[in-house]
Order: C-alpha cells, then structure tokens, then sequence
C-alpha cells in the first residue's frame, strides 16, 4: 500500500545545530521522488527524519508536520517503532546482519512482528523477497551463507530484500547506490522502476543522471554557506527541474555537474 | 594487453626494503613472542618435573594415604565448583550491566557506573576474603537454611546447613563479584563496538531498542562476552587468598554447596598446605598446581573453539 507524504515547515536539528530549514513537501504514491543537492545540505538528515530514524542521535529532534495519509508521524501518541516499520529504509552502505545467514535477514523485519513464523511461510516469504528484489537466482543455492558474502551489489539488494520483505507504504533510499559499480547500479535502478508499482519511494542520490533515469519529482537541496542550514529550493517534476527549472540555484547545480 | 606483443623480461621481483625501524620492529616483537613461550615451557617444565615424584610414589606417602588421584581429585570438584558457580552468576550480570551502561543509562550514570565497576577490581582479593567473611558468610546464613528447607531435594543443596556461611556458595558468590569487573568491562567495550550500520538497519526494520540489541549488538559481541568469561572463569579457578580465607573446607568430594564440608580448592589448598609440607607432600601440592594448570589451558583452548566456531558469521569480515 504506497502511501503520500506531506511534510509541513520542518525544522531538523543536531542538538543546537540547526541542519535543515522550513522544508514544505508533498510526496506522491507510487512515484519515486528523488533529492539532490551538495554534500552536507541536508538530503540524508531530512530523508532520516521522515522514518524517525533522526532521532536515534543523541540530541537529534525534530519541529514541524510529517503526515502519511492524515496522520502526523511526529504526533505525541505514535510510537516510532512503528513508524518504522511502515516505512522502510536502505542505507548508504549495504549493512546486511553479519551473524544472520541471507535467509534470515530477508525475513530479520518480519520475525519481529512474528517470531512463531511458520518453516513454510518463512520460506515462501523469503523467495519472494528476494524475487522483488531481483536477487533470488544469484542466492537460491546458498540461502543459509552469511549475508556478507555476498558482493557489494547483491548485498544492497539483499538489504532491498530486506525492506520489502515486511511491505512498507514507503521505502526510503539514502544514496544507495553510490558504492556500487555501474551494472550493480543498472540492477538496482531497473529494481527501483518495478518496486514504485508497489511503494512511494524517495531516494537520494548524488548522481542527477540517475536522478533524471528514474524519479518523476526532484528536489534540489541546497545551502548558503557553511553553518547555514540547508532549504529544499525547488521540488518539481524530474523533467522540468532538469530542463527548465524555477530557480537559478538549481540550474547552476546542474549545469555545473554536467558542465 | 601485452599478451600480442613478444615477451617481455619479467620484472625483477622487487625486494623488499627493509627500514630499520620495521627490522627493530619485527625483531623485539618475535622477541616478546619467543619470550613468552619460553616463560610457559619453563614453568611447565617446573610443574612436570617436581609433580613428577608424586606420580610415581607408593600411594601411601601421598597425604592423606589413598593415592594421588584421590587427594587431587576433590580438589579438583571443589575448583570447579567455585568458579562454575562464580561464572553463572557473574556472566549475566556483567552482560546486563554492560547493556545498561552502554545503551540505557544516561550518559552521566553510565559513566559512574563504569568507574564504581572498574573500581572492584582494585580490590585485593584478601580484602575481598575478609569481607566474604565477616559480611557476606553470615548474610547468607539465612539463605543457607531456606535451602536446606526447600531445595534439598537438588544435590546442590542437600544441607544440612552451615551454621556459619562459610561455605562452596559463599564463596562462589564472592568469587562472581570478583570476576564481575573483568566480564562487564570487556563486554562493555565490545558492546559499545557494535557498528552503527547494523543497529541502524535493526532500528529502521522497526526494532525496539531490546529487539536492536538481540539483533545487532548481542550476536556481535558473543565472542567477545566469551573471551570476557573464560578471563573470569580463569581468574576464579586460580583465586587463592579469599577462598583460603572464607571456605571451611577440606571435606572430600561432595557437590553440596551449603554445608560446612566442603572440598577445597587447589589454589587454596596448596596456600594452606605448603607451609607444612615435606618431601611427597610437596610434589603432590604442585602435581595439583600442574592440573590447575592443564585445567586453565583446556578452558581457555574450549574459549577459542567457542569463538572460532562461527567466525563466518562474526562479522570479522
Ligand atoms: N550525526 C550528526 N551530528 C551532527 N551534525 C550532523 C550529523 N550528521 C550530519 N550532520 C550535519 O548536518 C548537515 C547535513 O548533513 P547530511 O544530512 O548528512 O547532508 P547530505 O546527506 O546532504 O550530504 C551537515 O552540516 C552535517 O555536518
Ligand atoms: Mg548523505
């Protein structure tokens, strides 16, 4: 069940460290919605607070409105732990459980909720985890194998596996592709355009050509200087950010990149 | 790429520059190494050759006149004992403990705990016997008698119950206090080594905190919380000045913790005895030392078996 995201006046901070600024934002269902920006301006902070993960750090808080389909995600009797749970996220680096076997950490969400889960279903789920995230044919034989042998592609999208595996509404995606080579890269972003039918989801992503491949909405983050937070300047459909943006900041990011 | 070309003269193997301070390096490090084995051939030789006499005498000259496997081996159970008891005890404490410190407690109460932790193992171990006498030993007397009462029927607790305290559990118990710091320091920091990445992906599945530590911190630090354990259970196993001071010992091999017979332990027993002892009596204390010894090296080889058995999964790699 894809999910929208309306994120009004959000402030982030890290203690007193303001990092991001006043961000206004609405996230479309079975879309993908890419955020780009420079580093430090704030993508992996505002993407982190969407899933309260953000606040995990000590310190770490948040001000303003998450609402997913009418409810704030940020209001005083929801739990975190399950907002978590409906909203899934990839990281950066591939961070499959080291001690688990590639079975059980595609199934490693949904043994919280089900610790009693049937041999049977453990193994329906699992295959079909790792079906949706076109992975299963390169692990089928080796399923009980510890999760880190794999390489760095396969275990991204194990960690994909992972996510899917308890059907989030939304599946957030920090730069997940950035330390992969480019035919890991290629799988996953043919992943990303199969998983939208089924998930909203938001990625960043430092690389606009990937940004321009797969997402219908970009946001451009940006920041005045250092110490200052970062904004969300322009969210706009993919096409028109990257042929005809609203503003000049975003034009001279782009035009930079590809320069 | 030069595969069409015709073949080129294999590049010298380059030697390797040795720096001096790589050679000086390497040399004081294979020194220390070769040093170390030397100490424990020496006095594993020591141990063989003066134990050796006891092994071959006639069985009356051993104390105790009924030969040396059973004079040793009460001492043995009574080793074993203590420091199971110290180790089952401890073990579980110093884990909560090193949980609570490193992802419960606020910053400041952690810190303090730490300190008042690590401050128990400055204690001498004779401080630790005197206090397991005249503090714990007749706090636990009431203890003692409840289980002579209600749990008798475990052999453990068979009673009848020490008067006194001085018994196998007290000093169990004083023991797994002993060894408490060892345990929850070392757990505590491999604890706090448990990488974010994967506390971070428990999290994000919608884990509890508790569901987080079971799933990334628990599995990561196992080896380290058994390394931590077998250093513990070491140090009980040879623990000497407060078992001497609180056991009213010198029974023969019994599992009942709470009466006041119970077997010594060989470190004791060899502090107690060897003022007195003469002739055979000596080579059969340190024949007892020599199976403390085998005792130590085949808990610390199990540790590594322990630890190795999964490296796979360790998250090493
Ligand atoms: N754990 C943290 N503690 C304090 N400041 C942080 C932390 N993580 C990030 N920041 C700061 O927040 C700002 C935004 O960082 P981040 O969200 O990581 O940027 P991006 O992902 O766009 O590169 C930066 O100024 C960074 O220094
Ligand atoms: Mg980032």
């Amino acid at each position: 069940m894809a999910k929208r995201i309306e994120v009004s006046d959000l402030n982030i901070y890290y203690g007193n460290f303001l990092a991001v600024e006043g961000v206004n934002v609405s996230i479309e269902p079975r879309s993908i919605t890419a955020l780009i920006g420079p580093s430090g301006c704030g993508k992996s902070t505002f993407l982190r607070s969407i899933n309260r993960m953000h606040e995990v750090l000590p310190g770490a808080r948040v001000e303003g409105k998450v609402v997913m389909d009418g409810q704030d995600l940020y209001g005083a009797d929801v739990d975190p732990v399950n907002v978590r749970r409906q909203i899934g996220m990839v990281f950066q680096r591939p961070n499959p459980f080291p001690t688990m076997s590639i079975a059980d950490n595609v199934i490693a969400g949904n043994r919280l909720n089900n610790k009693g889960m049937k041999k049977s279903d453990a193994a329906d789920l699992v295959e079909k985890s790792l079906r949706g995230a076109n992975l299963w044919n390169e692990v089928k034989d080796r399923l009980d194998r510890p999760g880190s042998s794999l390489s760095g592609g396969q275990q991204q999208r194990l960690c994909i596996a992972r996510a899917i595996a308890v059907e989030p509404d939304v599946l957030l995606m920090d730069e997940p592709c950035s330390a992969l080579d480019p035919i890991s890269t290629l799988a996953i972003e043919d992943l990303m355009a199969e998983l939208k039918e089924r998930f909203t989801i938001v990625i960043v992503t430092h690389n606009m050509q990937q940004a321009a491949r797969v997402s219908e909405q970009t946001g451009f983050f940006n920041l005045n200087g250092v110490g200052q937070p970062g904004r969300l300047i322009e969210f706009n459909p993919t096409e028109k950010i990257f042929s005809n943006p609203d503003q000049k900041a975003t034009e001279d990011y782009i035009s930079g990149r590809f320069g | 790429m030069t595969a069409t070309k015709a073949p080129i003269e294999p590049p010298p193997t380059p030697r390797a520059v040795r720096r001096p301070g790589d050679r000086i390096f390497a040399g004081s490090a294979k020194g220390s190494g070769i040093f170390i084995l030397l100490v424990l051939a020496g006095v594993a030789a020591f141990l063989i050759s003066e134990a050796l006499p006891a092994l071959t005498a006639p069985s009356e000259d051993i104390p105790g006149g009924e030969g040396l496997a059973s004079y040793i081996g009460p001492l043995v159970l009574g080793t074993l004992l203590g420091a199971v008891l110290a180790l089952l005890v401890a073990t579980p404490l110093a884990v909560g403990i090193a949980l609570y410190i490193t992802y419960y407690a606020p910053r400041r109460i952690a810190a303090v705990l730490g300190y008042v932790i690590d401050l128990l193992a400055a204690i001498p171990s004779v401080v630790y016997g005197f206090w397991g006498l005249a503090v714990v030993a007749p706090t636990l007397v009431p203890f003692h008698v409840w289980a002579a009462d209600h749990l008798s029927w475990i052999p453990f607790f068979a009673g009848p119950a020490s008067t006194s305290g001085r018994t196998m559990f007290t000093v169990g118990l004083v023991l797994a206090i002993m060894i408490l710091p060892i345990i929850s320091a070392i757990s505590r920091e491999v604890f706090s080594q448990a990488p974010a990445l994967h506390r971070e992906a428990a999290l994000a599945l919608g884990a509890t905190r508790w569901e987080m530590i079971q799933m990334a911190v628990l599995p990561y630090g196992k080896s380290g919380v058994i390394a931590g354990a077998m250093l513990g259970l070491g140090r009980a196993l040879g623990e000497t000045m407060a078992v001497a001071i609180i056991l009213s010992g010198g029974a023969g091999a019994t599992v009942n913790l709470i009466s006041n017979s119970n077997p010594s332990t060989i470190a004791s027993n060899i502090a107690l005895s060897f003022p007195e002892a003469t002739g055979v009596g000596v080579n059969t204390l340190i024949a007892s030392g020599l199976v403390l010894f085998l005792i130590t090296l085949v808990v610390n080889m199990l540790a590594r078996w322990v630890v190795n058995r999964r490296a796979d999964f360790s998250g090493a790699n």
